[in-house]
């Protein structure tokens, strides 16, 4: 897919207007980036859309036009990877496009950028796509540049890939299936919202892992359907479709009231890793308010019961004499 | 009785085991359709209790019935808890309800000792045999291995455990005789050690290239008890040091000794604060990862580690001399003793001053905390000056969050 693009001239000075299929539409994205590139356009001249382009008489492929000019410089031919030039590239990312000349600059993209973007565009920050291009820009002079964590745009790519698989790794956590018997079959159904747009990323988590299930994650703007052979994604949801709470919740709720010490509480600790925004997806998370309610008093009348006199009878456990292999230990 | 009444009996007796990692091990999925799970390799926690304890395995006793007395432990055979066990069957159903939900990464299972250690040992084993046998599970299994069981079941535990676990339970061999009377110090070194061989072995490919069965892929780990004897923090990190270095452990867990339904009048009343156990883990870090020796970190009095400042920052600040340390051109391993400076952000320095200075700015953007490194550190547009030997520098670098915290601020 082809990104459209088109001339705007409303108030600013030429903008180059990208419009991307979807939020996550990274073929677009770089199809777009190496074009953008090679006809030398500054990142201040873009400006990144997510949906078609909203004038349909704008439509007319820009780089179409481009391209078939003489006076631009000649578009990028392959990738050199500063870093490795094994070409780690994974495979459909700045790989060559047709329709461009086989020769010309090459174009700076180091295997960490890569990387980045792969996880970047998944952001739900609308300046991801203009920022990703701004560094790409800033690459083609800077070789360096990508190990300077301590940039500002690197530092803010940085952030942003961090809190994307932050995200993933919370999804892989929180995400809890309730069961339904469904023409005598069971079905595990779970409602999540994420905050970014992971849902299609962490789609191979959950197959990995309940791969003979058939299971379904709803969130509100996607949702994803395994029915043991395939993934269907499904449009978004609400969140009044899962099921009752099952037998199985209920025993879990009994695990959590009793895994607790109720001598120990942390709990910055317990909000720092489960932050207050996942609570009300957790069937346990409602727990917490009397436990925490509770402990203080448990704890007290731990400490003021006086001991007692064991009410069984005990008979002295005798050990058996030590094996001989393991006589003359080292204590 | 039914499981549920089970269920809250037997984890209340598991809870005082601090450990519920479901990381290290070998990656594996059920992709195939056969079966049901996957590891990950850095473990998942899939919720946290208000203890602030991660709970990412079903962390149960097989049975709380003990016949071993040891003072410390709710289960000893002279404590009026209620007592339950579960058949074999009924963890592997609950193990597996619970991982179908996605509740957990997978089983940690160890049990009160019934009739002898062999015995108990087998049905422990069984449980991850059917497992992994009859239902093809692939997610995190840990076992808790008995010192005292035949170095065979030992064997099978490991085939079937993603990761083994010894308790070690208190820091001398001394208190261990004391406070658990039928408990053996030197059975559980060599079985550590015996563990130690079969988990090298199972990791080193033969000549011919051929695997060889593999054996607790995620290693074996350890728990100490903290201040239910009166060892001080050295006593406690040279024991570590020890058994990281003589069995090659993953993990020293600390668990602070805290008050248990029917204690034993042989324990100090007093529990120690947590703030405790929580520098005892920062101190392990730094022998982990830091390459500090376990005799340098302790820097307050009377072998302890002090309470109110990371033990790095305490160290730093005995050894002002070093300081203060220039980002641009100090070795890695001088870079990892500057306080507020961890793993990740040193390996950023040394990435970015290959291709230029690395400068305030930089450590901002970097969100590296800032105020507790200025006095130790060097830049093209920073020196610290006589801050750095400041009297009144320790007072400014005290850590006010981690003050020993009254259980009544909570409620
Ligand atoms: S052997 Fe000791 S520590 Fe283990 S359950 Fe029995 S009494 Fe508790």
């Amino acid at each position: 897919m082809q990104p459209r693009s088109s001339w705007d001239c409303s108030s600013r000075a030429l903008m180059h207007n990208i419009y991307l299929k979807d939020e996550t539409d990274i073929e677009g994205w770089r199809a777009a980036a190496r074009r953008l590139i090679a006809h030398g356009i500054t990142p201040q001249e873009v400006d990144w859309y997510v949906g078609p382009a909203r004038d349909a008489a704008v439509q007319a492929d820009f780089f179409a036009m481009a391209d078939d000019a003489t006076n631009l410089p000649a578009a990028p031919s392959s990738i050199v990877d500063q870093e490795n030039n094994a070409g780690i590239a994974p495979p459909n990312i700045f790989a060559g496009q047709p329709g461009i000349p086989a020769e010309g600059r090459s174009l700076m993209v180091p295997r960490q950028f890569v990387e980045l973007v792969r996880s970047v565009i998944l952001h739900c920050a609308p300046e991801r796509f203009g920022l990703l291009y701004r560094v790409l820009w800033r690459l083609q002079q800077e070789r360096g540049l990508m190990r300077l964590a301590g940039d500002a745009d690197v530092a803010r790519l940085n952030a942003m890939t961090k809190a994307v698989r932050r995200d993933m790794h919370k999804m892989t956590a929180f995400v809890r299936f309730r069961e339904a018997m469904v023409e005598g079959r069971p079905r595990y159904l779970a409602w999540f919202e994420p905050e970014h747009h992971i849902m299609a990323a962490i789609a191979p988590f959950f197959i990995g892992r309940f791969a003979a299930m058939d299971w379904t994650i709803m969130s509100p703007r996607m949702g994803m359907r395994w029915d043991g052979n395939m993934l269907h994604f499904l449009p978004g949801g609400k969140p009044g479709a899962l099921p009752a709470e099952d037998a199985g919740e209920a025993l879990w709720m009994s695990y959590y009231r009793h895994i607790f010490n109720p001598a120990r509480l942390k709990l910055k600790a317990m909000q720092k890793e489960m932050p207050k925004k996942y609570w009300h997806n957790l069937p346990e998370a409602e727990l917490i308010t009397s436990l925490i309610a509770g402990a203080g008093m448990r704890t007290q009348a731990m400490l003021e019961r006086a001991p007692e006199p064991p009410r069984r009878k005990v008979i002295g456990y005798q050990r058996k004499p030590r094996r001989p292999d393991i006589a003359g230990g080292n204590e | 009785m039914q499981v549920k009444r089970k269920l809250e009996i037997l984890a209340d007796a598991a809870k005082y085991d601090a450990s519920c990692a479901s990381s290290g091990t070998e990656r594996r999925n059920s992709r195939d359709g056969k079966g049901i799970g996957s590891t990950t390799g850095t473990g998942i926690c899939h919720s946290y209790a208000p203890d602030g304890r991660c709970i990412s395995l079903l962390k149960i006793l097989l049975t709380n019935f003990c016949v071993y007395d040891c003072v410390y432990c709710v289960n000893r055979v002279s404590s009026n808890v209620p007592r339950a066990r579960f058949s074999i069957d009924e963890v592997v159903q609950l193990t597996l309800a619970f991982y179908r939900r996605n509740y957990i990464e997978g089983l940690f299972l160890s049990s009160g000792i019934i009739q002898s250690p062999d015995y108990t040992m087998e049905q422990v084993v069984e449980v991850a045999r059917i497992l992994r046998e009859e239902h093809g599970f692939r997610g995190y299994i840990h076992l808790k291995t008995i010192p005292d069981a035949d170095p065979d079941l030992l064997a099978r535990a490991g085939r079937y455990a993603d990761r083994l676990s010894i308790n070690i339970e208190l820091p001398t061999a001394a208190s261990l005789s004391a406070l658990a009377p039928e408990k053996d110090g030197a059975a559980i070194r060599i079985s550590m050690a015996r563990l130690r061989e079969r988990i090298d072995a199972g990791k080193d490919k033969t000549v011919s290239g051929k695997r060889p069965p593999k054996f607790s892929p995620g290693g074996q780990s350890t728990q100490m008890i903290v201040g239910a004897d009166a060892s001080d923090d050295r006593t406690i990190l040279s024991t570590s040091a020890d058994l990281y270095g003589r069995y090659r452990l993953r993990r020293v867990y600390y668990s602070a000794f805290s008050p248990i339904p029917d204690a034993s009048p042989a324990l100090p009343l007093q529990s120690p604060p947590l703030v405790r156990e929580h520098r005892l883990y920062q101190a392990d870090w730094l022998m982990r990862f830091y390459g500090f020796e376990s005799h340098e970190i302790i820097t307050g009095e009377q072998g302890m580690l002090a309470l109110d400042m990371d033990p790095k920052t305490a160290w730093a600040l005995q050894n002002r001399a070093m300081f203060p340390v220039d980002l641009n051109r100090a070795p890695k391993s001088t870079l990892l003793r500057v306080p507020g400076l961890g793993v990740r952000n040193v390996q950023r320095i040394l990435a970015a001053r290959r291709v230029r200075a690395v400068r305030l700015d930089d450590l901002v953007h970097m969100r590296a905390p800032i105020n507790r490194m200025l006095p130790f550190i060097q830049l093209p547009d920073h020196h610290p000056g006589a801050t750095l030997d400041a009297a009144s520098l320790p007072v400014r670098l005290k850590d006010t969050h981690a003050a020993p915290q009254q259980l009544g601020l909570f409620i």
